[in-house]
């Protein structure tokens, strides 16, 4: 085959090729056509999403990293910074989901650990087709217990997450995996290559030939052929990566680390690469030198296999010794393979051959960037209104809503993961909107969830990716925390279609206003495209997770909230304004119709801000006994689910809730900044005065009882039990 | 009283166990390294914690018993030297054949990490000297194998012997079948050696034992061991 061939095979055009010759002057070898290739893939290079991204709001005092390194980083005061992360690994995932998204964890825990910080907490986003498509159970059993087997062994809590089911994802699921890690302020490591002649070292896993390709592979559609693609996912070793989250920490405590990077996609390729290019340096590989777990592994295959739990390093010339002591302890192997370099060359010898010879700036400033063509879908034009009839029974409805796959518990999912490990979970899975982790041995608290709609955005993608920010905040300050900063993973279709290149660009913007106005650059983050299956195209998911602080010292049940109704007597609130025109994207809406309606529920971000500022200022005050957002199913699921997180399945009466036009609309609108709160019955004045003086509306509904059931006048009366069975049973259809 | 917890390289409880004996009881605690031979004089507690002490990919705790410092842990606990392994440390006990039976694979063949009930079934041990027989503490498990399997006549020894620590019930304390998580002969969640100084259990006391986290009942197994 020649060259040419070779490179197209890669996934290069015809026109990035010619550039490679242009840039050269010369026919580039087959390992430099792997290198390049890869570099150039979208997933690399970011090469059609890169033009947009730059639109993101990325600074303020309290960002300690923004994005281009491992991972973004938040000041969380005590001297310490949470390092997070989120990234997807939605191909490998479908093609062999246990392992696609194992190693999806132990990726984005390398990107955590190798800036310095100890990880505390995963959260994950998964989508998943219809509850009903043949391979729905398949892939959602495979993944769960991917996420399982190997955060449980690592010993990182799972604390949280967001499962979607819908027919958008029949052909293509979502594996987006975050990680949250503490850090001293001033000691976090960079992926940088500095200092002329500084060795650099290979330390974890040896490499195999796994993976080889991966991030091309992720740069594509899938189509009938996709299956046979599975020898390019990787196999994780959760063992080996605890010993390296062990080691790598316990060797930068020496002192000795220059810099030192996870290899992720594109593996010894992109570290060596990435790295050369933040020290503005160039780096030589010595081929002969990587610890290989097969024989005769060429050049190639050693450059782009994307075997698991492996680490660059670049070390202080003089203190190789270290390397050898702290890793021989922990078992795991090691080698100089390589040094930094004067220029801007990415060397690769292979014995005394040179096989590689790029300029490094050909493999990253210079890679391709792509204006992509726009167009407004045309599926928008043909969006119409819709309205389900009104029940007859609504307690009956709001059951079934309870159990549609979307809202149902996720007790089956959250059980399998270990959400405690580690000692920090205060508020676990089920408990709170978001997670709460303290930090054991400090005074630092944090909060982090994760969030996006993505009806909402297909409707919108502009306003669903401002409601998704929305939320994912709401959520951290519904338990008292002040949201900090945030990571995305933008998951889109085909990029070459225009109407996806559009969907992009308004998410972009969309997620843009609302991070700024509510104050939560975006860190670093991750974009998944070509999420498409047969021309069939996701749904546009621009999922977010928020990292929060809380500003106090936590106490035993004060400082923060959790959903949970407190105790009978009680007041029941919501503060906000719901509008009965907000069905659309609606849980109720789709469940009830399977449609989607015109358009996705009406978001005013100065309203949002102000009811976020007031709920922080009423949980630091000890005013509130529960907080709770209202998002899928409304005010009715919101309040069943305070219902059913409280200790003794307290119930409440909505003796003072108004019907808004019809009581099922009332129920089950999706209005946004909402959010029902519980206080003793003398302080609910002092919730409506602190509401009136920061102009966000609140109106009491109602009263916490003993009785386990959920009575609304003559319009509803639900029994907590029943209300439970439903709830806990919604999974059960995927045993 | 001091203590020591045992680090396997796959442990990840280590740091747990070792926090609420510093920080929440204020006790002296040192970690000791797999690959060491003795245990240090003066110490008078050993935890062996949770993990994955070694991948867990033959059988937990079946290549832990064969590190060096199992053959200390036997020793000192043959000196009557007080020993607590806690869910993959109770694996790694029974694996070593310090406490008797075997962990099979949970029966819903899946992980299982929530807060279990409890009931107390003998107060003989030195971990539980300071609850009540019958009494009911909350704390959770966290494993994938805690499935304990013994035969009729070992079944039959424990209870003569009283070497059933904690059983696996509801919130009154009645042990039901619907209250066994895992599907443990006779819902045992911990048992001990015939001497009562070795302890194994599955779930973890050091997850219950300050009230930010929902539950304090797992620190009257370390109090126990202090008030001796």
């Amino acid at each position: 085959m020649d060259v040419k061939e070779l490179a197209i095979r890669h996934g290069l055009t015809e026109e990035e090729y010619q550039l490679v010759l242009d840039e050269l002057g010369r026919t580039p070898t087959a390992p430099e056509v792997g290198v390049v290739s890869a570099m150039w893939s979208e997933h690399c290079s970011y090469k059609s999403s890169r033009v947009h991204l730059k639109r993101l709001p990325t600074t303020g005092p309290q960002v300690v990293q923004g994005p281009g390194e491992n991972a973004g980083a938040v000041d969380i005061g005590d001297g310490l910074a949470a390092v997070f992360k989120m990234e997807s690994h939605n191909h490998p995932s479908y093609i062999e989901p246990y392992q696609g998204a194992a190693t999806g964890v132990g990726g984005i825990l390398r990107d955590v650990f190798t800036m310095g910080a100890r990880p505390v907490g995963n959260l994950n986003s998964l989508r998943f087709g219809a509850i009903d498509h043949e391979r729905t159970p398949y892939l959602y059993h495979g993944v769960v217990a991917g996420i399982a087997g190997y955060g449980n062994c690592v010993g990182v809590p799972t604390v949280g997450g967001e499962v979607y089911f819908d027919p958008s994802y029949n052909g293509n699921i979502l594996v987006n995996v975050f990680t949250v890690g503490i850090a001293e302020k001033d000691g976090i490591f960079r992926g940088v290559a500095a200092g002329i002649g500084n060795p650099i070292f290979y330390v974890g896993a040896g490499t195999g030939r796994d993976g080889i390709h991966g991030a091309t592979m992720a740069s594509e559609q899938f189509d009938e052929g996709s299956e046979e693609k599975r020898p390019t996912v990787q196999v994780g070793d959760p063992f080996r990566e605890k010993l390296l989250i062990e080691a790598c920490l316990e060797l930068m405590r020496t002192g000795a680390i220059i810099g030192i990077q996870d290899m992720g996609a594109a593996g010894l390729t992109s570290s060596s690469v990435e790295m050369a290019d933040r020290g503005n340096n160039g780096v030589r590989i010595q081929i002969h030198d990587i610890p290989m777990r097969e024989e005769g592994m060429n050049a190639y295959e050693c450059l782009l296999s994307e075997s698991q739990e492996r680490m660059l390093v670049v070390l202080e010339r003089g203190r190789e010794d270290e390397v050898a002591r702290v890793f021989d302890k922990w078992e795991l192997e090691w080698a100089q393979i390589g040094e930094v370099i004067d220029g801007d060359r990415f060397e690769v010898f292979e014995g005394e051959e040179q096989v590689v010879d790029l300029p490094v700036s050909l493999l990253t400033s210079s890679a391709p960037c792509y204006e992509r063509p726009m167009k407004r879908p045309a599926y928008m034009d043909a969006l119409t209104e819709a309205l389900p009839e009104e029940p007859e029974d609504l307690s009956e409805a709001l059951a079934a809503l309870l159990a549609s796959p979307n809202i149902c518990s996720r007790r089956p999912i959250f059980e399998q993961f270990d959400h405690m490990v580690g000692v920090g979970t205060v508020v676990a899975p089920g408990q709170g909107d978001a997670a709460v982790l303290r930090v054991p041995g400090t005074d630092a608290a944090l909060a982090i969830a994760v969030d996006c709609n993505p009806r909402y955005c297909y409707l919108d993608p502009y306003e669903g990716a401002r409601l998704a920010v929305a939320e994912c905040a709401r959520n951290i300050s519904c338990t008292g925390a002040k949201p900090l900063g945030t990571t995305d993973c933008m998951n889109f279709g085909d990029p070459t279609n225009p109407e996806i290149m559009w969907q992009f660009a308004r998410a972009i913007d969309g997620m843009s206003e609302a991070c700024l106005a509510l104050d939560v650059p975006v860190v670093g983050g991750n974009v998944s495209l070509y999420n498409a299956s047969s021309n069939v195209d996701i749904y546009p998911t621009p999922t977010v997770a928020l990292v929060g602080r809380f500003e106090q010292p936590l106490q035993e049940s004060r400082g923060y909230c959790t959903m949970a109704f407190e105790q009978a007597g009680d007041a029941v609130l919501v503060l906000g304004t719901t509008r009965v025109a907000d069905m659309g994207g609606s849980e109720y809406l789709w469940t009830t119709t399977g449609e989607l309606g015109a358009r996705p529920p009406k978001l005013d971000l100065e309203a949002e801000v102000a009811l976020q500022d007031l709920l922080r200022e009423l949980i630091s005050d000890g005013v509130l006994a529960s907080a709770h957002d209202c998002s899928e199913g409304g005010l009715g699921v919101a309040l069943v689910e305070s219902c059913l997180a409280s200790k003794n399945l307290l119930g409440v009466d909505l003796e003072f809730l108004d019907v808004i036009e019809r009581a099922d609309l009332t129920l089950f609108s999706e209005s946004p900044s909402r959010v029902v709160v519980s206080t003793r019955w003398d302080d609910f004045d002092t919730v409506l005065e602190a509401a009136a003086r920061a102009h966000v509306p609140a109106s009491l509904i109602g009263k916490v009882t003993e009785r386990s059931r959920v009575v609304w006048g003559e319009h509803l009366d639900l029994a907590l039990g029943e209300a439970k069975d439903r709830h806990e049973t919604g999974l059960h259809m995927l045993d | 009283m001091s203590f020591a917890v045992v680090v396997f390289p796959g442990s990840n409880c280590d740091r747990d166990c070792f926090h609420v004996i510093d920080k929440v009881l204020g006790q002296p605690v040192e970690y000791i390294w797999h690959r060491d031979h003795e245990i240090p004089d003066g110490i008078d507690c050993v935890i062996v914690p949770g993990g994955f002490s070694y991948g867990d990919y033959l059988r937990s705790g079946a290549v832990a018993k064969m590190s060096p410092i199992m053959d200390a842990v036997a020793r000192f606990a043959r000196a009557g030297g007080k020993v607590l392994g806690i869910c993959n440390g109770f694996q790694i006990l029974l694996e070593a054949g310090l406490l008797p039976g075997a962990m099979q694979r949970n029966t819903s063949l899946e992980f299982i990490c929530k807060p279990v009930h409890l009931r107390c079934a003998t107060r003989r041990t030195a971990f539980t000297g300071s609850l009540s027989e019958g009494q009911v503490l909350q704390i959770p498990i966290a494993h994938a194998e805690g499935n304990y399997f013994i035969d009729d006549d070992g079944l039959e020894r424990l209870q003569d012997n009283a070497q059933i620590v904690f059983q696996y019930a509801n919130a009154m304390g009645e042990v039901t079948v619907g209250a066994n998580p895992n599907g443990s002969v006779h819902n045992i969640a911990g048992i001990c050696n015939e001497a009562g100084n070795v302890v194994g259990m599955m779930p973890h006391p050091e997850r219950a034992a300050e009230s930010i986290l929902g539950s304090v009942d797992g620190l009257a197994l370390f109090e126990s061991v202090l008030g001796q």
